[in-house]
């Protein structure tokens, strides 16, 4: 049998940054000779990932392997490794070619060689005569160029990619986008790229790894990652998502938008709560009258996107979002429809549809949890007595933080087609390593703090037992 | 029309009251007679007699030879310093930046009056007379403040990915400072080491506290000469060094001129 052969294996790394978690434990190999993307928005640690590969940083704890032996202690001017930077990091005082020369000029090599696989390079990235200038009188694609060329003309056996692309304009982006995949295949080398770009990620890669907070929410090729996303975070982040509650029957059997429906998961538990996600390209528009409408709605807005419309239809109380290539107009009585197979369901990310916190009864009628204190009439429990405080999500509500009963960090927000579901992170002695779940049709960003106010009235309490 | 004509008379006052007394030296140094107020006709007999001076020439290579040494090893010190301060933390930085300030904003006789306290308290312990070495490490401390301030701009506008790249490419750290990050920092370095050499040539609060009679510099000579009164030879003196800044000056800009046009000649044809 063929042994895999992966160039670099990350074991139980952990790193944090003046106190707070970059990465969590994280384990992953990378195969020889691919092209890897590690996707996520801003934070989620996949520089962070970059940086310890290349050897700019050391992890608290855990081990790097490059080709099976351990690198923690190799400093990075001795690994086999380049990078290609984010803004791109050329040496101003020099020309293009010492600027691409630098490395083999470090390894002592002798001058033929030297400018024979520099002017090799200038051809690969298609800047030929280009030599003598300065990366100043150099536009932003050819300084791209440049880096990558620099960084490739050593050789590597890694070739790490910190969102090289961010800087250049759409059309330059894309283009690029082609070139590097196509110069990844013709020098067989691996590629590590890491971007926020979905788009990006889905045209180059062999494997997208997508992460979040510091953890690896799923790997996979891209059609994998786009067509059966493991989590809500994945469905979200990737493409453009209807994402809902539902809540699985049994097998093959699911209910949401009040409504069952036959589908092709299968595995879960009876009544278990999951994530339904159906992608806008695959709902569609049919009239109302038809049989197979599953829903009839009327659309709410039209919004031409080139290839398509992205409209907006308005039906069993949510908004859903459909790609089509036909046209209709606003206000028009439409019915909804999809297949079993377009049905993704997906267990929670957070598994939690209610908040239950502790607390304990101070006085008569008084309850205290995490410093708020507030009254309950008619509470028949002896004062000193723990309880579980039932706060149902909707009875939460964000204010500003003056008015606010508790102030927190935002740490994940899912539309889910009539309201935003927020989890924020708690961290208190009584109710530690817990979210509080929010339903809220405010639109925040994530890592922003809020201010949360509870209606006690909707409060529940149980003594605890 | 008017409106433009008041700034215009505003520059030219401006420009008469710096440059009329340096013009007045300049013709008092080709005066006949020792007279500073009336005119007797033109010499040049005053420039002859300023390079037999033995006490002047001496002095001038004093206060050239110190001023080179002085400058030198302090922008040495703190080109090392200004690197290490650009790594501390934020509040730290702002904490040293401003001990940095101080003896710049302190008056040069407080400076030179405390540096000699230091320098006889402790010339009485270890033994020896102030003199060259104390007016040299008088200076450097002097300097220092100066050449801190001038450098840490330039190292903060270089791109901190820049060593790392020339780690990543295979320079060790040490490698990596002199083929990147000085070439980066070169110019605010220069201009440190111009600066400097121009503190310390020209100062007289410092240098008269804490240097001996072993060793004299030309503004302390200048000094102890128009206490008496002061010679036409000192208005040659002047009139050459003004000349000689003057013509630096001008090969400067000229060289600035001639590289910014080959940058915009070249940026041109590139597009």
């Amino acid at each position: 049998m063929k042994k895999i052969n992966n160039i670099i294996e990350l074991k139980n790394i952990s790193i944090s940054f003046d106190g707070e978690k970059i990465l969590d434990n994280l384990n992953l190999c990378i195969k020889n000779r691919e092209f890897v993307t590690f996707l996520g928005p801003s934070g989620c640690g996949k520089t962070t990932i970059l940086k310890i590969i290349a050897g700019f940083l050391k992890p608290n704890s855990g081990q790097i392997l490059f080709d099976g032996e351990n690198i923690n202690k190799i400093p990075p001017y001795k690994r086999n490794v380049n990078t290609v930077f984010q803004r791109y990091a050329l040496f101003p005082h020099l020309n293009v070619f010492d600027n691409i020369a630098f490395g083999l000029k470090i390894q002592n090599l002798p001058k033929n060689e030297i400018k024979y696989r520099v002017s090799r390079l200038l051809k690969v990235v298609n800047l030929e005569g280009f030599e003598k200038r300065k990366p100043s009188q150099l536009s932003g694609g050819q300084q791209q160029r440049i880096a990558i060329a620099r960084a490739l003309v050593n050789r590597p056996k890694i070739l790490l990619l910190d969102e090289p692309l961010s800087a250049l304009d759409l059309k330059l982006r894309k283009e690029m986008q082609l070139e590097l995949k196509e110069m990844q295949q013709k020098l067989n080398t691996t590629f590590i790229y890491v971007t926020h770009d979905q788009e990006e990620a889905l045209t180059m890669s062999d494997t997208i790894v997508v992460m979040n907070e510091g953890k690896v929410q799923q790997i996979g090729s891209p059609e994998e990652v786009y067509n059966e996303p493991q989590n809500a975070f994945v469905a979200d982040f990737i493409g453009q998502s209807n994402i809902l509650n539902g809540i699985m029957l049994e097998d093959y059997k699911v209910s949401f938008a009040q409504k069952e429906f036959e589908c092709v998961d299968k595995g879960f538990k009876s009544k278990q709560p999951v994530d339904v996600v159906i992608r806008p390209e695959d709902l569609q528009i049919i009239s109302k009258n038809k049989s197979n409408a599953k829903f009839t709605g009327v659309i709410d807005s039209v919004v031409f996107k080139g290839v398509h419309y992205e409209i907006e239809v308005f039906a069993q109380d949510m908004y859903w979002l459909v790609h089509t290539t036909k046209y209709f107009k606003k206000g028009e009585k439409v019915g909804l429809t999809f297949n079993p197979d377009d049905i993704h369901i997906m267990s929670k990310l957070f598994n939690q549809t209610t908040n239950v916190l502790s607390a304990e009864v101070i006085e008569h009628n008084k309850i205290k949890f995490m410093d708020i204190v507030f009254e309950k009439e008619d509470l028949n429990i002896d004062v000193g007595s723990n309880v579980k405080l039932t706060i149902p999500p909707n009875s939460i509500s964000l204010v500003s933080s003056d008015f606010a009963d508790l102030v927190l960090t935002l740490d994940s927000i899912i539309y889910k087609g009539a309201y935003n579901e927020m989890y924020f992170y708690l961290d208190d002695k009584d109710n530690n390593n817990q979210y509080i779940l929010v339903t809220s049709e405010n639109e925040e960003e994530v890592g922003t703090e809020l201010g949360l106010k509870f209606d006690f009235n909707k409060v529940e309490v149980k003594r605890c037992e | 029309m008017k409106s433009k004509l008041v700034p215009k008379i505003c520059i030219i006052f401006a420009l008469i009251f710096l440059y009329l007394p340096i013009i007045v030296v300049i013709i008092f140094a080709f005066n006949k007679t020792k007279s500073r107020t009336v005119f007797n006709g033109p010499t040049l007999s005053w420039f002859f007699e300023l390079f037999k001076d033995h006490s002047i020439m001496t002095s001038l290579l004093n206060s050239f030879i110190l001023a080179i040494l002085a400058s030198i090893i302090a922008t040495v010190i703190g080109t090392m310093a200004a690197l290490q301060i650009v790594k501390m933390k934020k509040s730290s930085q702002s904490v040293i930046m401003s001990l940095n300030y101080i003896p710049i904003i302190n008056s040069d006789i407080v400076m030179g009056i405390s540096l000699m306290l230091l320098m006889t308290f402790i010339l009485n312990i270890i033994g020896g007379h102030l003199g060259f070495l104390t007016v040299l490490i008088a200076h450097i401390t002097l300097c220092m403040p100066y050449v801190i301030l001038t450098i840490i701009p330039k190292i903060k506008q270089t791109d901190p990915n820049l060593l790392e790249a020339a780690l990543d490419l295979g320079c060790t750290p040490s490698k990596a400072f002199f083929k990147v990050i000085l070439p980066q920092i070169t110019p605010g370095i220069i201009s440190a080491f111009i600066m400097a050499f121009s503190i310390s040539f020209d100062d007289f609060a410092v240098s008269y506290f804490t240097t001996g009679s072993s060793f004299q510099t030309l503004p302390v000579l200048i000094y102890s000469m128009a206490r008496k009164r002061i010679t036409p030879k000192i208005n040659a003196l002047f009139a050459i060094m003004f000349v000689l800044i003057l013509l630096m000056l001008i090969v400067m800009n000229y060289l600035d001129i001639k590289s910014e046009k080959t940058l915009k000649k070249k940026s041109l044809s590139s597009n």
